[in-house]
């Protein structure tokens, strides 16, 4: 795992999110634990697809719920 | 007011307006000088923090509804908790336009980023509702949460339904009162193409020179609550509701009624209403918004209304500038300041009155007076007109 990119993956959480950085961990889930609903997540979705110039697919946001899982996913397009 | 027998007691009010926020800094405001060169006023470093709980709050709020929430925040804390069952608690708030910042800029981002860039938060921020939704969810209000955009005339006709609903029973208590922040690019480009907009940027009600209005913004909530259970709960009572009404000219998209015919209906509905005579009523505040059709149609009908000489008149557009939806709110906070103060405060920049303008316009000095019922007036584009007649409370 990047460092670099799960920096910036976690400047855009708490950016869009208002949470702590020290919050945003793989593990984190993003209703329960960083407390984001459906419509916050769209909009974090889109400043993840801005910042790192990646095009996501409503459909694979499907079963996504924790920071490690939406990672993944960016990081593997990001490449 | 006609109701069940209700009587109707204001017991708390907030403000926020480019010329003070916070009821005190607004009355500070009011005395202080007018615009004269700008063609819209606008809350300078406005920071909606103090009023949410965390910054994603505040960005899925539109600038309209922090203005509301801001505003609500001071009247609660005037008016003190509410000891009623919620679902017997309403909101029934104005605006003219709604988000239409929130709009504007996404319209902006579509154009330029494409369709999947809009935001998810763009239709409950730019909905007209959002405001008053969002009161009624922040303080827990379970009864009719009700939105009126009668454009210029929105709050004044909240304030009129929040009252009736106190009056004949159905709400213990019913916060009310209008926001405006409309003051885009577009927005100003289509007041001053359709020449609404003042062309030398000066607001200055009924003078002989006017020459249209200076676009505003601002908000102003109100905490209306049933007489006896306000005196039950400890309350403090700072004014009554004593009338309202509306009605419509039906007779031109913008331009007023000749002779303010449909104005002078309502304003005499609204005396009905409260049971009083035109010499009952001890101060006009004026829609006033510094267009030669408007101030020319109210002042013919305050005139036709209440004879010469008609009370003392003021329209605090001079300083405000025109905050559209929330016209009637802001006024209605400065009638509840000038019951405190014991003053009017001045028509500003207006120094001589337009030959058509046979009213006795407070112009200069703020005017001593002894506090009594006040008529505010307020006329919006479509045809709509709104009265409400505010008591001292005793």
């Amino acid at each position: 795992m990047s460092q670099d990119l799960f920096d910036r993956f976690t400047k855009c959480a708490v950016e869009l999110l208002s949470v702590d950085a020290a919050k945003v961990t793989r593990d984190a889930r993003f209703k329960e634990d960083l407390e984001a609903d459906s419509l916050d997540l769209v909009e974090f979705v889109m400043a993840l697809e801005e910042e790192f110039s990646v095009e996501v697919p409503e459909k694979e946001l499907e079963g996504i719920t924790t920071v490690g899982q939406a990672f993944d996913l960016i990081a593997a397009k990001a490449k | 007011m006609q109701g069940a027998g209700h009587r109707v007691a204001i017991t708390g009010y907030g403000v926020v307006a480019p010329c003070g926020i916070g009821k005190d800094a607004f009355w500070r405001g009011l005395l202080g000088p007018g615009i004269t060169s700008a063609k819209t006023v606008e809350i300078a470093s406005w920071d909606p923090l103090p009023y949410f709980a965390n910054p994603k709050e505040a960005r899925r709020s539109d600038r309209v509804e922090q203005f509301a929430l801001a505003a609500a925040q001071e009247a609660f804390a005037m008016s003190g908790d509410l000891p009623y069952d919620p679902a017997r608690m309403g909101s029934i708030f104005g605006t003219g336009i709604g988000g239409l910042r929130t709009l504007e800029e996404q319209v902006i981002t579509r154009v330029e980023k494409g369709e999947r860039r809009v935001s998810p938060f763009l239709v409950p921020m730019m909905m007209s509702n959002a405001a008053g939704a969002a009161i009624s969810m922040r303080y827990h209000l379970q009864g009719p949460a009700e939105t009126i955009c009668t454009a210029c005339a929105a709050a004044t006709h909240a304030m009129g339904y929040a009252a009736r609903l106190v009056a004949w029973g159905q709400c213990d208590a019913v916060v009310t009162g209008g926001a405006e922040s409309a003051v885009t690019l577009t927005a100003v480009a289509g007041f001053a193409n359709m020449t609404a907009l003042s062309s030398s940027g000066c607001s200055k009600p009924f003078d002989a020179t006017r020459d249209g209005f200076v676009f505003g913004e601002g908000a102003a909530v109100f905490i209306f609550e049933r007489w006896d259970a306000a005196v039950a709960r400890g309350a403090n009572i700072i004014a009554e509701v004593l009338g309202a009404a509306s009605n419509a000219d039906a007779h031109h998209i913008t331009a007023p009624s000749p002779g303010g015919v449909g104005a002078q209906a309502c304003m005499r509905m609204a005396l009905n209403d409260a049971q009083l005579q035109p010499s009952d009523i001890k101060q006009v505040n004026a829609h006033g918004t510094s267009t030669p059709l408007n101030d020319s149609a109210e002042a013919q009908a305050v005139a036709a209304v209440f004879g010469s000489p008609t009370p003392p008149m003021t329209s605090i557009k001079g300083v405000t500038g025109h905050p559209l939806g929330a016209a009637g709110a802001l006024e209605a906070a400065a009638v509840l300041l000038s019951f405190e103060h014991r003053l009017i405060p001045p028509t500003a920049n207006t120094s001589i009155l337009g030959d058509d303008i046979a009213c006795d316009v407070v112009i200069g000095e703020p005017r001593a007076w002894t506090p009594g019922p006040t008529i505010s007036n307020n006329f919006g584009f479509g045809g709509h007109n709104g009265s409400v007649i505010l008591g001292p409370a005793n």
